[in-house]
């Protein structure tokens, strides 16, 4: 099992046509069969255009008649174009259908240049705020409500669903599911300006039981204090939460139970078990979360965090140390 | 000069000839995101500012300034810097012995400049 951004996103870009779930495997069929049938019709149109250029002189008379220009011409593609219609909107109608209301719901908003995550309860109310990472139960159909900041975004993971324009101004509902567990990476599939091709995320697809353990842990951390985040002995830990409030990130960044409440940027109460920094872009680690803070601008220029490059490699590293342990 | 080449080991103790194991190292580098922080050869982004760049590492006499330039003393530095290192704000990797052993033969290959 390899580790890093590769393992926890399992190829990045994340590969399409490799389905993890019913809603992509009916647009990986629709794609395979598009890509046969274009493969046959351009046959057609090779071979035809062979006869008419080199072949015998009597199929060169047959497909210059007006019997052909009615099978070839109108028949023949009325047919195929109407069945494959017909059949690809019933292969697909499954992503449309409409929702019932027994779906886990999650709110996934698009802001420039990461993903808000909400998770809602079946009335609709928040119960537990992430970002840049969904974690979903297997076997369970999820319907997630898209929107947008700011601009348009499109939200795509393609082992599990079609992709999804994030509008401003609507919700658009975009069905998933995942048939197996795993880590699958999701991007942008829309330009939204600067640093687009640096937005992505990570949707975790766990065991039901285990995700419902992680779940409620969730969501009493995130109504309840924290300890790790309220109270510490260690020295390093104790100042990386200072630093973090003096020096204004707490402005922009949420840490349930301390004063930090920001709501600009990411939610970080459990930063420490998100798979990646930097909205799916690196790998979680103490190193990388360090170089994140101190050059986030060099890392994903003109992303809307500023670069801490006048705090000093240790402070930095405290920071990093205490973010590190929210969990 | 005098002093730095009295600290580099001689030029064979240090070369990896493994192909393999530097290639290891460059792909290794990429997903444990060392780019956060350093410039390193092969690799197009992210080439962090925040660290030493790790150009042409193959000729840098002491690591951090600090450890003769060897594969092992490298290969413990990436793996737990502030342990090898005392006061290193390097902080320490989530990488097992044998792929810091294959980034530092890709650090010390010479790389791809």
């Amino acid at each position: 099992m390899t580790e890093g951004l590769a393992g926890a996103l399992w190829g990045w870009p994340p590969p399409v046509l490799d389905p993890a779930g019913p809603y992509a495997d009916s647009v990986t069929v629709l794609a395979w069969a598009l890509f046969a049938m274009g493969v046959v019709v351009t046959g057609i149109v090779v071979a035809a255009l062979w006869v008419a250029l080199r072949g015998p002189e009597r199929w060169r008379r047959v497909l210059g008649g007006e019997k052909a220009v009615w099978i070839g011409g109108v028949a023949f593609p009325g047919v195929v174009l109407t069945v494959l219609l017909i059949w690809g909107l019933t292969l697909t109608a499954s992503l449309t259908k409409p929702i019932t209301g027994d779906e886990m719901r999650i709110r996934v908003t698009g802001e420039m240049w990461w993903f808000r995550v909400e998770y809602l309860d079946a009335a609709g109310n928040v119960v537990m705020r992430d970002a840049n990472e969904v974690r979903i139960p297997v076997g369970v159909p999820v319907v997630f409500e898209l929107r947008s900041a700011d601009v348009l975004h499109s939200f795509w993971i393609p082992h599990l669903s079609g992709k999804l324009d994030m509008v401003p101004g609507r919700t658009n509902l975009l069905r998933a599911e995942a048939t197996r567990t795993g880590q699958f990476g999701g991007v942008c599939a829309e330009y939204c300006g600067g640093p687009h091709a640096l937005m992505g995320f990570v949707a975790i697809a766990k065991e039901p039981e285990e995700w419902q353990r992680w779940f409620d842990a969730r969501v009493a951390a995130d109504s309840v204090q924290p300890l790790a985040a309220v109270s510490t002995t260690n020295p390093q830990l104790a100042q990386g939460r200072e630093l973090f409030m003096e020096n204004g990130c707490a402005a922009c960044h949420r840490v349930a139970g301390t004063q930090a409440n920001g709501l600009a940027g990411p939610d970080l109460t459990f930063m420490g078990d998100r798979a990646t920094v930097g909205a799916g872009i690196l790998p979680n680690h103490r190193g990388t979360l360090t170089g994140w803070i101190g050059d986030s601008q060099g890392i994903k220029p003109g992303n809307r965090m500023p670069s801490y490059d006048r705090l000093s490699a240790q402070q930095l590293d405290a920071i990093a140390a205490w973010l590190g342990q929210l969990k | 000069m005098g002093v730095l080449t009295a600290c580099k080991p001689p030029a064979q103790t240090r070369q990896h000839d493994d192909a393999a194991a530097q290639k290891r190292g460059l792909k290794l580098m990429e997903t444990k995101g060392c780019g956060a922080c350093h410039e390193i050869p092969g690799l197009n982004w992210p080439r962090g500012q925040l660290g030493p760049s790790l150009m042409r590492f193959n000729d840098t006499g002491l690591i951090a300034g600090y450890l003769p330039n060897t594969p092992v003393n490298l290969a413990a530095f990436i793996r737990n810097a502030p342990a090898t290192k005392p006061g290193s704000t390097m902080p320490a990797m989530p990488v097992t012995v044998s792929e810091a052993v294959d980034m530092a033969a890709y650090l010390q290959g010479g790389g791809r400049d």
